[in-house]
């Protein structure tokens, strides 16, 4: 990398926080503007991604590369950025996903309250913070970010429900803050470093006193992340929040929960991989057991869920709870389909929740309740007249029948689409499919991770056939509801990206099995970190 | 010294976790405020107890690590605070709109049965 390109890695972060600031004095009159200007920040965000992405896929063998030294001081001491296959992969999604949420926030939904596209390119600042960072405090800071953006964006909107639910969401995420800082101050105090690289070279010296505490310190930290991906016994907050979210927020909210599955895939397999020696596989047990239980109480959400909102969010447990149980089974195998798995169930739920605003908006209010307590449930009275821009579509319910059948499709995991794909991938990698010599036992975890995976499709095809049953066919009363240009595409667009993505399977694959070969050696990333030359010396 | 630090963190600990799962939203908002006091301190904590011995290099001085204590958790626990005092300022804002909405400050925004 040359000179300039160097300094391409703290745009990402740089960018946003800019322009979301610079947002901020602009009048809400203008908010038009305001969008333009926050959709031009993240369509620049998403080609500096995709050009990211490029030099991660062939530039980082050399060390000192897609390092950048904040403050040039060098690696344990001061603080990194550090550009990999993974990190590079979770910029795109994020930037791809805000893209699609902003355009379709600018119809109507970004006129239900204030400063709506500063807080979206806070949260974004914070995401792709939160992706780059080398450094466990600097995570710490920029997760802080991410969540006080997204308090913000939860409350977007307000109203009873949203405020009610905001309140715990923010409630329990400052608490998992807390746990957050316990976990990175007892690493910090039995390792004297807060570095990750730093930290997985220093696991092995420790003394075992030390690293009984750097052991405590992790699954304390570990529970922080597992607060935000929702693993089963702490994830109750979520469906509320999710379902009460305006849906753009709530698409990309469903990035949200990556960011836990993104630090505890990074921390696991760099801090606790093969090299961590006796604390090797740390954590593992609990991974597995919780992911296996939030696949069950997800699917069980799925299948009791009489709102398409909620509907969705428990699909976002399901999705957590897949990545969490792969994660904890610890086949190398298998961590290629699970990062294929996360790309594509992070696009389909996105693509849901924008769509079933659009959806439910020519429908009775308690229409998706079950006709048995149809009653019990009043009109709620919702029917504010909001401006909309744009022209409205041909044929909409059409469209809408089909993007919905395509959700369904994804969610399930059927054929031929990438769902399917993704957890064929992954099962794939169980069974040693992956052109590896010796297929690997299979043991009793294996199989319920895999019955409970695909009973897991099967609830999401029996929810999305009986919500889709009573929303396009049983309704007879429906007004086609007004559905804008600027509105759907977005859907469109993620749901293209879901079929490119099963078009081109193989190639992605193949960078997913990079990604996965470079994060189960540590070594090379570690000392890619280390070893990185000062700037201008 | 290190038995009162670690009492006050624990009695600290204690009584937010404790206020933190009461039903008002008063009482949770002092609970996350006791609760980040007590995380503030242990962080500090972490950095070792040393008396006497700044977390700076004096002018004219000798650099012998023995003299000095870590300045890293003092850094640490600025942005800490900084950050936790933040977001409890924006907790009482959303406690407000929550009392405001509902009439009552239950956390679930309606009073419980108690019949």
């Amino acid at each position: 990398m040359t000179n300039w390109t160097h300094h391409l890695l703290i745009l990402p972060i740089l960018l946003p926080v800019m322009v979301g600031a610079a947002m901020i004095p602009i009048d809400e009159r203008n908010r038009m503007a305001k969008g333009v200007l926050g959709f031009v920040s993240t369509l620049a965000l998403f080609i500096l991604s995709m050009v990211l992405l490029r030099i991660a896929s062939t530039d980082t063998t050399l060390a000192g590369n897609g390092v950048y030294q904040l403050g040039n001081w060098p690696a344990p001491f001061g603080i990194v950025l550090v550009l990999d296959r993974l990190s590079a992969l979770m910029l795109c999604l994020t930037s791809g996903l805000a893209l699609a949420a902003q355009a379709y926030s600018i119809a109507r939904w970004h006129t239900a309250g204030h400063h709506f596209h500063s807080l979206f390119q806070l949260l974004i600042a914070g995401l792709n913070g939160s992706f780059l960072t080398g450094d466990l405090f600097n995570l710490f800071v920029f997760f802080e970010i991410m969540l006080a953006a997204s308090y913000g964006l939860l409350l977007h909107g307000s109203g009873p429900l949203r405020v009610k639910a905001g309140l715990h969401y923010v409630a329990i995420n400052l608490a998992a803050s807390s746990l957050f800082l316990i976990g990175v101050s007892l690493i910090y105090g039995a390792t004297g470093t807060l570095n990750m690289a730093d930290l997985s070279v220093k696991l092995a010296t420790l003394s075992p006193n030390d690293r009984q505490m750097v052991e405590v310190g992790a699954g304390v930290l570990g529970v922080a992340f597992l607060v935000k991906a929702g693993m089963w016994p702490l994830s109750f907050w979520l469906p509320t929040a999710y379902s009460a979210a305006t849906p753009p927020v709530a698409a990309v909210f469903a990035i949200l929960t990556k960011v836990g599955i993104y630090v505890i895939l990074r921390l696991s397999l760099l801090v606790f991989g093969v090299g961590a020696g006796a604390s090797a596989g740390f954590g593992q047990p609990v991974l597995l057991a919780g992911g296996l239980l939030t696949i069950a109480f997800g699917a069980i959400g799925v299948l009791a869920s009489q709102a398409m909102g909620r509907l969705a969010a428990y699909s976002v447990l399901v999705s957590s709870g897949t990545l969490l149980a792969a994660i904890g089974l610890g086949h190398a195998g298998m961590i290629a389909g699970a990062l294929f798995y996360l790309v594509s169930s992070t696009l389909t739920i996105a693509a849901f929740f924008l769509l079933i605003e659009l959806v439910e908006r020519g429908r009775d209010a308690g229409a998706d309740v079950l006709a048995v307590t149809m009653e019990a449930y009043g009109d709620a009275d919702e029917d504010e007249e909001e401006e909309e821009v744009g022209s409205p579509i041909p044929g909409t319910m059409a469209i809408l029948g089909l993007c919905f059948c395509l959700c369904a499709l994804l969610l399930a995991g059927l054929p031929p689409l990438s769902g399917f794909v993704a957890k064929f991938a992954i099962l794939g990698g169980l069974f040693g499919l992956s052109g590896q010599q010796t297929a690997p036992a299979v043991s009793v975890a294996d199989w319920t991770y895999v019955t409970l995976l695909i009973i897991s499709g099967l609830a999401a095809m029996i929810a999305m056939n009986r919500v889709g049953i009573r929303t396009f066919w049983a309704s007879i009363e429906n007004t086609v509801p007004r559905v804008v240009v600027i509105e759907i595409t977005p859907v469109v667009v993620l749901l293209s990206t879901c079929i490119f993505l099963s078009v081109q399977a193989g190639p992605i694959m193949h960078y997913m099995q990079a990604t996965a070969d470079s994060l189960m050696n540590p070594a090379g990333y570690t000392e890619r970190v280390l070893t990185a030359p000062r700037a201008g010396g | 010294m290190e038995i009162i630090l670690a009492a006050a963190i624990g009695v600290l600990t204690a009584s937010g976790v404790y206020l933190l799962l009461r039903p008002r939203t008063y009482q949770v908002i002092i609970g996350l405020s006791l609760l980040s006091y007590a995380v503030n301190l242990f962080i500090f904590g972490m950095g070792r107890l040393r008396v006497n011995a700044p977390p700076v290099l004096e002018p004219g001085g000798v650099g012998d690590l023995s003299r000095f204590t870590d300045p890293v958790p003092q850094a640490l626990v600025l942005t800490a605070i900084v950050i936790g005092f933040a977001m409890t300022a924006l907790f009482l804002v959303v406690l407000l709109a929550s009392r405001g909405f509902t009439g009552t400050d239950h956390v679930d925004g309606r009073e419980q049965r108690h019949d």
